[in-house]
């Protein structure tokens, strides 16, 4: 048996779809300049086009067909020598249509293998958020933005060269820089641009030791899957039960409404962005709880509405909805470490709460200058100057 | 007279990476389709995809029409194909099974359709993994099934599909059936045949005297009753009697004009030789199991694996040959047959069946399923079906059929 390679992207669903897809091409086309067959292939169960869901691509590579073959009597790999993670907000785990729980992002990882992420975060910040793992690897960032575009479009602004820089940098047994920058050249749009961005992070990529067990340590939710007997009969499940009034956590009392969620499938690993609800504003005008599409909120005793941060995918409709111009603000994950009731905090100490949410909110991007994808015509045009100049600065 | 050297082989074939589907669609491209009809669903819709991108990009040049379901895209393209357009279309799992009623009327008209079916599970439950039930939903019908294993065979196989569905002595449709997920989904490195390759090998299509047309008035499929019908099936049974010679020839063509081999074009024998048993399956079953083979060869034990290719025609006769030296077989179903004799998947019934008339041994012959729903059938399976048929072989009682990778 020869020696097998094996890469993981971790992607967040459609956005990021085309440059995970692009990157794998890229890394099967540049180690097959080294005459290596390979494959590329998108984890089919996930289901990639849910805009935000967690998301993986793959590319394995072999010293020969056989091994290759070793490689691909599998639905995927499942021990990875680098994962790149394509969204930093992504370290806080993947919950996707493929896994059941919430699955760490090195996961996967060899002893000693790569994580590498794109962030302009510090590792350590990483850390609070990167699950502990049972063997030691590498962490490493490299600066960039998400890279996030429309549903059938691809930014073009250097992020897939630079991660396979990144990986010539981690790897170099799978494809050198040689390899690279050829394929780089001979099969990418304007690749003479292009080798110049990649050979940047090839240069500026390194990485430092994550010992077994250091990172964030919080338990992860396991399931059993049910036996074949131990099923219900005619495709069926059963329905959820009602649900029940809230409590007030200071006064203890009863009212409102909480509705029973899924307790195998939360949905919050697809949120980059978080509503932050300014309480003291709201109007309980129910028009985000009307409106949000995964009845993420809950009906408060005192009648307002707080989002449950398990259940909230992030989609921003609330804020998009709310009449009330400083109520409900988007924030970027980065700035939360758990997913804990605002509400309960609101209650207990409201004049704490209102400067927390005075300093989160007072990071947020304003609405008219966040997308996803493409909301004004130009727009694509001005997102690429300015992806490129956090590029070149490496 | 000057010599003309004539260089065998002396086109320089691209290599591309690409999907299963992509592959197809590049055979198509290829091909010079006249009309494609698409209607999506998971995983076939990756091949409607990329057509779309070649006609798009100005690379091919064809009606394109996109459907309002699966009734009307196979219904445009029978007729299509009918007034000599040569078509395109696809479908999977339950899309496969809502144009069923122009699936069943496309032989009996004698239409040389390719479609691909991206395997997928019957709904309900919703599920897009690979099960074999889909495509194996026509096999009485006249349709010619074919599995295949790599993109690769993807692309060669649909080159393979027009020749032999338009020969005029077959002229009926073929379905390349592709494992979701494995095939459709994943980038390999294939060789593209140059245009010139292809025109050697791949004759305009002509329907003579069925064509369609002003100047060659017929009607087709008129209303006939019991003093009609029974004729007309014969000579739709005609030919499947002349498929097996007709697919055989149209293979060495193929291995002539393109350099590739082949071998044998109904089934892929892998380290059968000196065999004591063999297990046998369809499509990308086929990737664990060679992985299989070569583990229980190096710890010592005579196994092999044969991948079925073409489902129908069923090459019984050598099949049975084939078969009938091993101590025992397993047949490896990626589909299910629920009440069928022995309750044992479609392809072990079929292989049974094969085997009984003949005079030779009748070794014994094990049912599995497994992989349903894109399930992964992992080399440990493999290990585990092959300990049971070693187990028949040596003449302990072991169950007829068995569900393997069933959580119980």
């Amino acid at each position: 048996m020869g020696q097998l390679f094996a890469v993981e992207i971790i992607y967040r669903g459609v956005f990021q779809k085309t440059l995970a897809k692009n990157i794998c091409r890229g890394i099967v086309l540049s180690a097959h300049n080294e005459g290596k067959p390979g494959l590329s292939f998108g984890r089919y169960s996930d289901s990639p086009e849910r805009n935000g869901i967690p998301a993986k691509s793959y590319a394995i590579v072999a010293t020969d067909d056989e091994t290759l073959e070793a490689g691909m009597a599998q639905y995927s790999p499942k021990q990875f020598d680098i994962t790149v993670v394509l969204d930093d907000t992504l370290c806080k785990g993947l919950e996707s249509w493929a896994w059941m729980g919430l699955q760490p992002v090195n996961h996967f990882l060899k002893s000693n293998a790569t994580l590498a992420v794109i962030s302009n975060a510090h590792p350590d910040t990483l850390l609070k958020f990167i699950h502990f793992h049972d063997k030691p690897y590498r962490l490493g960032t490299f600066s960039g933005i998400p890279s996030f575009s429309g549903m059938w479009n691809f930014k073009d602004d250097h992020t897939d060269v630079r991660v396979l820089g990144v990986i010539a940098k981690a790897m170099p047994e799978l494809f050198s820089w040689t390899s690279l920058k050829k394929y780089i050249a001979a099969k990418v749009k304007d690749g003479a641009a292009k080798v110049g961005s990649a050979k940047l992070a090839y240069e500026r990529f390194d990485t430092v030791e994550v010992k077994v067990g250091e990172g964030n340590t919080e338990p992860l939710r396991q399931y059993v899957r049910p036996k074949w007997e131990g099923m219900r009969e005619g495709t069926t499940v059963v329905g959820m039960a009602h649900g029940g009034p809230m409590k007030d956590p200071v006064t203890g009392e009863a009212g409102g409404y909480r509705p029973v969620r899924s307790d195998t499938f939360l949905k919050f690993t697809s949120r980059t962005l978080r509503p932050v609800i300014n309480f003291e504003t709201c109007t309980k005008c129910t028009l985000c709880w009307l409106n949000c599409p995964d009845a993420a909120f809950d009906v408060t005793p005192d009648g307002l509405y707080d989002a449950d941060l398990q259940a909230c995918c992030g989609c921003g409709v609330c804020e998009q909805i709310c009449p009330v111009s400083n109520c409900i603000t988007m924030v970027s994950e980065h700035q939360f470490t758990d997913n804990s009731s605002e509400w309960v905090a609101f209650k207990k100490d409201k004049a704490a709460y209102k400067t927390w949410v005075a300093a989160k909110s007072a990071v947020a991007v304003p609405l008219d200058q966040r997308s996803n994808g493409y909301r004004y015509k130009g727009q694509y045009k001005e997102q690429i100057s300015a992806a490129l100049e956090v590029a070149n600065k490496g | 007279m000057a010599t003309i050297a004539v260089e065998q082989h002396k086109h320089v074939e691209q290599e591309a990476l690409i999907t299963g589907a992509e592959a197809i669609a590049v055979a198509c491209k290829l091909a010079d389709v006249d009309v494609v009809t698409a209607y999506p669903i998971r995983p076939y819709d990756t091949v409607m995809q990329y057509i779309s991108q070649l006609v798009a990009d100005g690379e091919m040049d064809c009606e394109y029409i996109a459907a309002e379901g699966e009734h009307s895209q196979f219904e445009i393209v029978k007729h299509a194909s009918a007034c000599g357009a040569r078509v395109f279309c696809g479908s999977s799992g339950v899309g496969w099974m809502y144009a069923m009623e122009c699936l069943t009327v496309t032989p009996a008209l004698r239409i040389p359709m390719v479609a691909m079916v991206g395997n997928r599970a019957l709904d309900d439950p919703g599920a897009f993994g690979v099960e074999h039930n889909d495509a194996l939903s026509v096999r009485d019908l006249g349709w010619n099934l074919i599995w295949v294993n790599s993109a690769q065979e993807c692309l060669d196989t649909a080159l393979l599909a027009y020749r032999i569905a338009e020969d005029r002595r077959m002229m009926v449709p073929v379905a390349i059936s592709c494992d979701g997920s494995f095939l459709t989904h994943s980038q390999a490195l294939v060789k593209v045949p140059t245009q010139e390759q292809v025109k050697e090998f791949l004759p305009p299509y002509d329907r003579g005297e069925l064509l369609m047309h002003p100047d060659n008035v017929i009607s087709i499929a008129p209303q006939c009753n019991e003093d009609w019908v029974m004729e007309i099936r014969r000579s739709n049974y005609a030919v499947t009697e002349r498929a097996l010679d007709v697919i055989t020839e149209c293979y060495a063509d193929f291995e002539r004009v393109f350099d590739r081999k082949v071998g044998n074009p109904f089934f892929e024998e892998y380290m059968t030789e000196d065999a004591d048993v063999v297990l046998v399956g369809m499509g990308t079953l086929s990737t664990p199991a060679r992985v299989a083979v070569r583990k229980m060869r190096a710890e010592g034990q005579k196994v092999g694996f044969v991948r079925l290719r073409w489902f129908r025609p069923f090459p019984a006769e050598a099949l049975a040959r084939c078969l009938s030296r091993f101590k025992a077989i397993g047949v490896v179903d990626r589909d299910y047959s629920l009440g069928s004799p022995h309750l044992s998947g479609v392809v072990a019934t079929e292989i049974r069946s094969a085997l009984y008339p003949g005079t030779g041994p009748k070794p014994p012959v094990l049912g599995f399923i497994c992989g349903l729903g894109g399930r992964e059938v992992l080399v440990p399976d493999i290990e585990k079906m092959t300990d049971f048929v070693s187990q028949a072989a040596a003449g302990k009682s072991v169950p007829l059929t068995q569900w393997i990778g069933l959580r119980e």
